[in-house]
């Protein structure tokens, strides 16, 4: 079976082809093209017309990489929430058009738990994992129990990729400013102390966030501020995940979301795994940002397990929770 | 020394069963964690260790029972403490009779109050979290517990109960009424708000 998948949830319009072989995921192709504001945060409209603009050509060049042809398709799956209202519904729509053009069964997923299921998919030994999801908008820590993906612990206020870029606008750096804050990092030697704010196994970064921003008025340099500000939230994600899996008795742990392309917190992540005993697994890059794959993959087991979706049940949901999910497919 | 025997690893800490003046002991020890600088273990290890062993003190000026402090090891984040021999609340809870837990229940939540009209908050009440002993009602782990004033934690405190009684004893999970009608005779505040406060965190159906 081979699934075409849309992702449009934020900044990047993506299309992804899957194909599934003994149930493992083949990926066939996964263009992402991804809305880089002028300046500031993403504005939720604009980023909708680029996506408006782009979408028809991305499935083009997603198509041509595959080397398929539009009736080899067998589903037209989307990301259905959460994100940007706007985003959303241009992703929804173009969805929609092109289930009624090919006549083929459309479906609409859970962009969070496609982060999960795209690394239980496309890693042969990642079975059932606790998910570190660091992007911009999201941070949560999520694993399966009693029938559902649930959310264990997950942030308060920012995510950590919104903090880093917030930080990032501070010193002029344009969107998305995670690698630069990165390169910064690695020469950072001072530790200027920040506030490590965990609730339980919840996370909060704006008391941070502010912190930095002042070491850095008053004169504190780049480097060692964002060594600073990615010791401390990095250190706090891998705590939280630590107590996901101890609570839940779960010796592999996965990462996915943007962030997870930071080297310095996948070595912790895996320190940490190393020391409790477990396994450590991140998707290759291009599966670890938003992406069409995971959609695409997502949408093929849902529909697999026999999940059906009327046009009328394809509407967005901004706030889509991760929990409302039902997991017929585990 | 010799004879010390690890009875529990959570994700922060080793609990390890050990003599401290020819008395039982139990030896809550952080572990270090090295994927973190040294610069921040260190503070966050002795900083949580002052703070459950200030929370553990401040419980007992309230008349709640809890474990005797011996000793407290900054530097190296282990507390040590009198070992409290009883059952676990979470073993017998579904297995004594209906009136001896509505009792329990009720003991419990007065317990709670004692500890919020301080601003005491536990962090982490669940069944796992009491033992019975000599027909008193000891709270362990103040680990994830904090001095706050606010109404949302006291909330969030009882909520917390209120959910693990849910998945852990599905079968008596509506005893949590009695623990709050423990909760109303001790509670100096507006019991009302707090009623309110669960609601609204129940709503929010978020927390599990």
């Amino acid at each position: 079976m081979i699934s075409l998948g849309i992702e449009g949830t934020a900044h990047s319009i993506a299309i992804g082809i899957v194909e599934n072989k003994d149930n493992a995921c083949i990926v066939l192709s996964n263009m992402i093209k991804t809305f880089h504001p002028e300046s500031g945060g993403i504005h939720p409209r604009e980023a909708a017309n680029h996506h408006a603009k782009y979408v028809a050509d991305v499935i083009k060049d997603s198509m041509k990489k595959a080397e398929i042809d539009f009736k080899d398709i067998d589903l037209v799956s989307f990301s259905q929430g959460p994100g940007l209202g706007p985003c959303l519904r241009t992703a929804a729509t173009a969805a929609r058009t092109l289930s009624l053009q090919l006549e083929k069964p459309i479906m609409g997923v859970n962009h969070c738990v496609a982060h999960l299921e795209i690394g239980r998919g496309t890693i042969d030994s990642c079975d059932d994992p606790v998910l570190l999801y660091t992007s911009g908008a999201n941070t949560q820590v999520i694993a399966f129990a009693e029938g559902k993906y649930r959310v264990f612990g997950e942030t308060l206020d920012i995510g950590i990729g919104n903090c880093l870029d917030k930080f990032g606008r501070t010193i002029g750096l344009p969107f998305p400013s995670g690698p630069v804050i990165e390169k910064y990092a690695k020469n950072g030697r001072k530790y200027l102390p920040l506030p490590y704010s965990i609730k339980g196994m919840d996370i909060a970064f704006s008391g941070l966030l502010t912190a930095a921003q002042q070491y850095y008025k008053n004169g504190e340099t780049v480097e060692d501020v964002c060594y600073s500000i990615q010791e401390t939230t990095f250190a706090a994600l891998t705590e939280v995940t630590e107590r996901a899996m101890a609570q839940l008795e779960k010796k592999e742990v996965l990462l996915g979301g943007g962030v997870a392309a930071n080297q310095r917190l996948r070595g912790m992540v895996e320190e940490m795994a190393k020391e409790r005993d477990a396994r450590c697994f991140a998707p290759r890059i291009d599966l670890c940002i938003d992406n069409g794959a995971m959609i695409a993959w997502l949408g093929l087991v849902m529909y697999q397990s026999g999940i059906r979706m009327m046009l009328e049940d394809t509407g967005i949901d901004q706030r889509f929770r991760t929990d409302m999910v039902d997991v017929s497919w585990r | 020394m010799n004879d010390e025997k690890l009875i529990y690893q959570g994700a922060e800490a080793k609990i390890i069963l050990s003599t401290f003046l020819s008395k039982t002991v139990v030896k809550k020890h952080r572990i270090k964690k090295t994927y973190r600088i040294k610069e921040i273990d260190e503070v966050l290890i002795s900083s949580r260790t002052k703070e459950e062993a200030k929370l553990i003190h401040l419980a007992r000026k309230q008349g709640v029972c809890v474990p005797s402090l011996f000793d407290v090891d900054l530097t190296n984040g282990i507390i040590t403490m009198s070992y409290i021999k009883g059952d676990r609340v979470k073993d017998i809870f579904d297995t004594i009779d209906k009136k001896k837990r509505k009792e329990l229940c009720i003991m419990i939540g007065k317990n709670i109050a004692r500890l919020h009209n301080k601003d005491l908050i536990h962090g982490d009440i669940t069944t796992s979290n009491m033992i019975l002993s000599d027909n008193k009602v000891f709270f362990i782990d103040f680990g994830l517990g904090e001095i706050n004033h606010e109404l949302e934690s006291k909330g969030v405190d009882l909520h917390v109960l209120m959910e693990a009684m849910e998945s852990t004893h599905s079968k008596n999970a509506n005893d949590f009424e009695y623990v709050l009608e423990g909760y109303e005779k001790e509670y100096h505040g507006d019991i009302k708000r707090v009623k309110k406060k669960i609601e609204d965190i129940v709503k929010r159906g978020r927390y599990r």
